[in-house]
């Protein structure tokens, strides 16, 4: 069941999004640099983190996208580090995927972040002046120039994405290159991924390749693979863009349920109207309660 | 919900998953004197005429004039702020509230006028029961906003916080009346204070018990300072209120201002708490654990089922 309203007429396009299979990035950050050159985006100095390679930490309203890079260990004796060893050289000979490297137990996980373009966004819904808008890709954008710096997206979003560009007041994240896509080209991330990794194309389409992959990677042993916002019967109606994991989503800083606020408007809706009603009853009950 | 602790084995560095707002204390302050305003309209149309009417119309005027700026101020470009008019959006209680506000504050303008000056008689029949209506949601749509985000403290409170926003709001109403009324006027004021401390008392009580370990937030921190503090100031201004407020008026303006204050106090602590769960991945990431522990189990048990069967 969908519940996506089409309302481009004849100017309607296929939905349009992003792969992004974390199984083959290299954590080289080129998307990160092609975004910002391509969108024009101020710079946002972290320091050295020390988070392992990743100095970016998080998106935000001056980072579009965001490599994660995480160390995980694993326990094994020599002996074992040999078998595996083995093993994974075979996975790796056949399937491409490479994890932990060398038998020394190692395994680094890197995942390039984005706004996931919600089929049922939250921050759309929230949104008072309707600067956040649903493109004819069904991608989701800010209009710069209507947008008041409000601040509702904010903690509206269920992955934290957006956020309030400091010096000027309003709110940015990622169009998925819409001026881009409007000259029918590649969203300069997409272009710039060196292992396509981040794949950019029609929704049906990336899906059917993700399936492929997922089913390969999981015959090859990767156990916690898992597609993340693929589904249509999640809580966010399925993303534009959506990830092959390796592990699970809060590993990679991910919610592991995102939920569409707007989901539970109702009873929201329903509790402040009832509430109001009893402020009428109780201020009536005090004004003509002593007076009997 | 004793699904927190689940979540807090696996993050990235710690790293928050959802963003903390970027709303300053104008916006806490706005929830205060707006559902102050929007109660105070109500009192004031019910106590027809006589001075608690006039005083009640006089609060929610101000309250109506306070909150426009507080919320302009809170912009990110505060000179955009008719962009706020562009649409309306239920899905938006931001949207709803501001059209809401709008309305409040014009039928308001009109209903004290008639109130203070007795002339326009025309004018004040439609404005006062509009702003006394306006003025219900006007208290309780602000739980219906922060509800209404990804924040687990205030999403998973959306039946309660509606509920404690009124209940201030009845407190505020009735803490302005009882301050600026004198005693032998002011005992619809007096009863509103009673009512709305043991309401919104409750109301955060149970809100809490709902909430569960997903509720720490409300506790700990400048929230739990802020809380504790409305807590002692309601309980001890409702019962001197309740106890001398008719007698005395030193008495009533004491303990009608610790009340204010209080209810200011809880605008304070529900406010922090939402930055609080935000900036820790336990609270989100915990119950999304629980909520697909259970869908996985279920699916689980539908499988067993339909092998059994076979």
């Amino acid at each position: 069941m969908t519940f996506t309203v089409r309302t481009y007429g004849p100017d309607d396009t296929p939905r349009k999004g992003f792969f992004t299979d974390t199984s083959i990035c290299i954590g080289c950050k080129a998307c990160e640099v092609a975004c910002k050159e391509w969108n024009q985006i101020p710079q946002s100095m972290r320091g050295f983190t020390g988070k392992s390679y990743d100095n970016t930490v998080d998106l935000g309203a001056n980072t579009w996208r965001h490599v994660a890079f995480i160390e995980q260990r694993k326990e094994m004796t020599f002996a074992d580090g040999l078998v595996e060893h083995a093993a994974l050289e075979q996975i790796a000979a056949d399937t491409g995927l490479q994890t932990y490297q060398e038998g020394d137990g190692l395994r680094w996980l890197m995942a390039s972040d984005v706004c996931k373009h919600c089929t049922h966004a939250a921050c759309l819904d929230v949104c008072p002046t309707g600067a956040l808008f649903r493109t004819e890709f069904d991608t989701v954008v800010v209009q710069e120039d209507i947008c008041n710096g409000c601040g509702y997206c904010i903690p509206a979003c269920p992955f934290g994405v957006l956020d309030q560009r400091q010096d000027d007041g309003r709110v940015w994240k990622c169009t998925l290159c819409y001026d881009r896509l409007k000259d029918d080209l590649t969203p300069a991330c997409a272009q710039a991924c060196p292992t396509q990794s981040i794949q950019f194309g029609e929704l049906g389409d990336l899906r059917n390749r993700a399936e492929q992959r997922l089913a390969q990677l999981t015959e090859a042993g990767a156990e916690k693979a898992q597609l993340y916002l693929a589904d249509e019967d999640d809580g966010v109606g399925g993303a534009h863009a959506f990830f092959l994991l390796l592990d699970e989503p809060e590993v990679y800083g991910l919610p592991p349920d995102p939920v569409d606020a707007t989901r539970n408007l109702a009873t929201t809706w329903t509790s402040a109207a009832v509430a109001a009603v009893g402020l009428g009853v109780a201020l009536a009950a005090a004004v003509f309660g002593g007076r009997r | 919900m004793s699904s927190v602790a689940d979540g807090a084995g696996d993050s990235y560095y710690g790293q928050p998953i959802i963003k903390q707002p970027v709303w300053t204390p104008e916006i806490p302050a706005y929830f205060f004197f707006g559902g102050l305003a929007g109660a105070s309209a109500g009192l004031a149309y019910l106590s027809g005429e006589g001075p608690l009417a006039r005083r009640a119309w006089a609060t929610a005027l101000a309250g109506a004039g306070v909150s426009a700026p507080l919320l302009i101020a809170d912009l990110g470009v505060p000179s955009r702020f008719l962009h706020m008019l562009r649409m309306v959006k239920v899905t938006s209680p931001m949207s709803v509230g501001t059209w809401i506000l709008t309305g409040f504050a014009a039928a308001t303008t009109g209903a004290t006028a008639h109130a203070l000056t007795g002339r326009m008689p025309r004018t004040g029949a439609v404005c006062r029961p509009a702003a006394a209506l306006l003025g219900l949601p006007l208290s309780t749509y602000t739980g219906a906003l922060i509800a209404q985000t990804s924040v687990p403290v205030w999403h998973e409170a959306r039946r309660h916080l509606p509920v404690v926003f009124a209940a201030g709001a009845a407190l505020s109403a009735g803490g302005a009346a009882t301050v600026l009324t004198a005693p032998e006027h002011a005992a619809a004021a007096r009863r509103l204070v009673v009512m709305g401390a043991v309401a919104e008392l409750c109301a955060v009580l149970a809100m809490e018990q709902h909430l569960g370990e997903l509720g720490e937030p409300y506790g700990v921190g400048a929230a739990g300072t802020f809380k504790r503090a409305a807590d002692v100031l309601v309980t001890a201004g409702a019962v001197t209120v309740a106890a001398w407020g008719r007698r005395s008026r030193g008495a009533a303006i004491a303990g009608a201002g610790a009340v204010l204050a209080g209810a200011a106090c809880e605008r304070f602590s529900i406010f922090r708490a939402g930055f609080q769960s935000a900036a820790d991945p336990k609270y989100v990431v915990g119950p999304q654990r629980a909520r697909l522990a259970v869908r996985r189990s279920a699916a689980a048990q539908a499988a067993a089922g339909r092998r059994s069967s076979a």
